[in-house]
């Protein structure tokens, strides 16, 4: 009997220990890792917006879709109108997992282009969809232009990297998803809710 | 002399991975390209250099039926605090080992070096085993790491090698290659070993009689026996 508790004792004392330093550095790296997040985040934005000066973290509108999902659309701005947006979206069949990617789009709806934010594909196969010479391929892209938004496997028009045909028919499916997506809640993406009616577009 | 001794043997003699095969689940799982050996590797010598320095600090205190609970305890708690710290201020290569960095923590080296050593020496000396084990484990992540990206992208830390003209062999950063690469490193060790061991006169160390301390199939792993070089196998007279 003494012993259990001697045994429970030390245990205890043991994980209350480990708890209070990890609720320390949990406390301590809970702002860089905020930070870390926003900026990646950030920096995905930049890099798939028409060259804007406005700080688009700042101008965001959230839309909320039929699901109930709500969806945050960064508005980049040039001389204070809006010359496009980026949103994430998911593309849920990709070889593991979800991929998550933002997509840029300028106002009259062109991908300006892609950034994967997240994904779990193959490496050296579907992890290059990361790689710039396959995201290009879909900048300058509009719905309707290519009629057909697939991969050539399927008939479509968008070349898929060889080997990774799922990761890339997941991408463009996406895409063309969030094309939609703009072009149904356009006229409230890029609303002047905020201004309230002022000069802008 | 001891120290050097100590830190010396997670490179060859004891090394975790090519000697006690120790920790293969990261080793297999993450050595798709150098850098990610690097990132993996010296988190887990970190994790281990801590938890060998915190559980020699406390072998006298820690009752032995419980011992391997606080011993995994400590080693998440150091785990945890790898974890979010990469998380915050090396977030991409946090993002790129993902999974993985929770998983050191069932990584059995760790557990390996507390149960057949932190717990049994003193603390300066566990240190230095915990650095030179972790080493040892880094240098042969770094090391097959680069062969298996040198081999599946053409290229070693990101920079290329073979120039343009090169078609990868993608089987090699497949989870097949691990297994191939390492397969082929074990006999290459074991060969080198012999032949290294004949020219020094002593028994090759994989044919000596097997009871090693790290071994489940030693009758030793229920008891704290003498901490001595025959327990260790490493006298050969």
């Amino acid at each position: 009997m003494k012993e259990i508790f001697r045994l429970c004792m030390v245990l205890t004392v043991i994980a209350a220990i480990s708890a209070g330093v990890l609720a320390f550095v949990n406390q301590e790296t809970a702002e860089p890792i905020a930070k870390a997040e926003l900026e990646e985040k950030m920096a995905a934005v930049r890099a798939i917006l028409p060259e804007f000066d406005n700080e688009p973290d700042k101008d965001m509108v959230t839309i909320k879709m039929e699901n109930g999902e709500e969806v945050e659309i960064y508005r980049g701005r040039k001389d204070g109108g809006i010359v496009g947006v980026a949103f994430e979206v998911v593309a849920p069949d990709g070889y593991s997992g979800d991929i998550r990617f933002m997509v840029g789009v300028n106002i009259d709806g062109v991908v300006q282009g892609i950034a994967i934010l997240k994904h779990l594909e193959t490496p050296g196969l579907g992890a290059k969809i990361t790689e710039a010479d396959f995201k290009d391929r879909y900048r300058g892209k509009s719905l309707g232009d290519p009629e057909n938004w697939a991969v050539t496997k399927d008939g479509g028009t968008f070349v898929p990297i060889t080997g990774a045909t799922i990761s890339s028919r997941a991408i463009t499916k996406a895409t063309h998803k969030g094309l939609e997506f703009f072009k149904q809640n356009r006229s409230e993406i890029i609303a002047e809710k905020d201004k309230g009616g002022d000069q802008q577009r | 002399m001891r120290a050097w001794n100590e830190f010396i043997k997670g490179f060859w003699s004891e090394n975790p991975v090519f000697r006690l095969v120790l920790g293969l689940c990261p080793t297999l799982a993450v050595t798709t390209s150098a850098i990610n050996g690097i990132g993996m590797g010296l988190a887990t010598t970190f994790v281990l250099a801590c938890s060998n320095l915190v559980i020699s600090l406390l072998r006298s205190i820690i009752p032995k039926k419980v011992r391997i609970p606080a011993f995994i305890v400590t080693i998440a708690t150091f785990v945890t605090i790898v974890d979010l710290v990469m998380n915050g201020y090396f977030h991409a290569l946090h993002k790129s080992l993902g999974l993985f960095i929770p998983l050191i923590v069932v990584n059995c080296i760790i557990l390996g070096r507390a149960e057949a050593f932190a717990s049994k020496n003193s603390v300066w000396i566990s240190l230095i085993d915990g650095l030179g084990m972790g080493l040892g484990f880094t240098l042969s992540l770094v090391f097959l790491g680069s062969i298996r990206e040198l081999f599946g992208n053409g290229s070693i830390f990101g920079v290329g090698i073979f120039g343009s003209g090169f078609v990868p062999l993608l089987l090699m950063i497949l989870p097949p290659g691990a297994f191939i690469v390492l397969g082929i490193m074990l006999g290459l060790m074991n060969k080198v070993e012999i032949a290294l061991a004949e020219k020094q006169g002593r028994t090759p160390m994989i044919r000596k009689k097997h009871d090693c301390a790290t071994c489940v199939l030693n009758q030793k792993w229920f008891d704290f026996g003498p901490d001595t070089d025959e327990a260790h196998g490493l006298k050969t007279k």
